[in-house]
């Protein structure tokens, strides 16, 4: 069980915090969990969706004082 | 499912090259097969030492360019690149014009290509163009 690894992409505007969390996922190993912090609005929506297309699990997304949390886990 | 999406990029504005990089970037790391065919004034921001600093040509465009956490349509467009694939193709017309070679492109442009060329392979997919 590896640690969660945090992708820190606040401040950042679309599509820098997705290609960021891309970015981590590529260096990650399958079974890793990364945490995206992201104070892009579209965050909430557009990572998760870019998540499932590509066939990656959301442990969770949530918002806490404007910043989305968003749980990752790479599954292949 | 992926998909086949083919950019002709002609400009050399700032809102429109960062579209068109947005879109490069988020759909190459998605899985689909993308191709950007430079042309026109969008070619010589990818000639080694060019200026990246395009001309806005509105409202959003000069907030956008005071804006720290904008990434840059010339990262974006390398992230296309290393991250999904995607092939930057510079138009072989305007490289005869403009006297370059593909050794005076970045690293991560692709071979000179035709407009036929281009056209051909583009067959079957979506074709944007800004």
């Amino acid at each position: 069980m590896s640690d969660t690894k945090i992708v820190d992409a606040r401040d950042t505007f679309c599509p820098g915090p997705l290609m960021e969390l891309i970015t981590h996922m590529k260096q990650s190993s399958v079974g890793d969990t990364l945490e995206l912090l992201s104070t892009d609005e579209g965050s909430g929506a557009d990572v998760p969706e870019w998540v499932n297309k590509v066939g990656h699990e959301i442990l969770s997304n949530e918002k806490i004082d404007g910043v989305w949390h968003i749980k990752i886990r790479k599954a292949k | 499912m992926s998909q086949k999406i083919n950019i002709i990029c002609v400009t050399g504005t700032r809102e429109k090259l960062q579209m068109a990089a947005m879109i490069a970037s988020v759909a190459a790391a998605t899985g689909d097969e993308v191709s950007v065919f430079l042309s026109m004034n969008a070619i010589p921001y990818f000639v080694k030492g060019h200026t990246e600093d395009a001309p806005v040509e509105g409202e959003l465009g000069a907030l956008m360019a005071k804006e720290k956490g904008v990434p840059s349509f010339k990262v974006l467009f390398q992230q296309a690149v290393e991250l999904g694939d995607a092939k930057l193709l510079p138009c072989s017309m305007a490289m005869d014009i403009m006297k370059v070679t593909h050794d005076d492109f970045d690293a991560e442009i692709g071979p000179a290509t035709g407009l036929t060329r281009f056209l051909s392979d583009a067959e079957g997919g979506q074709m944007l163009t800004f």
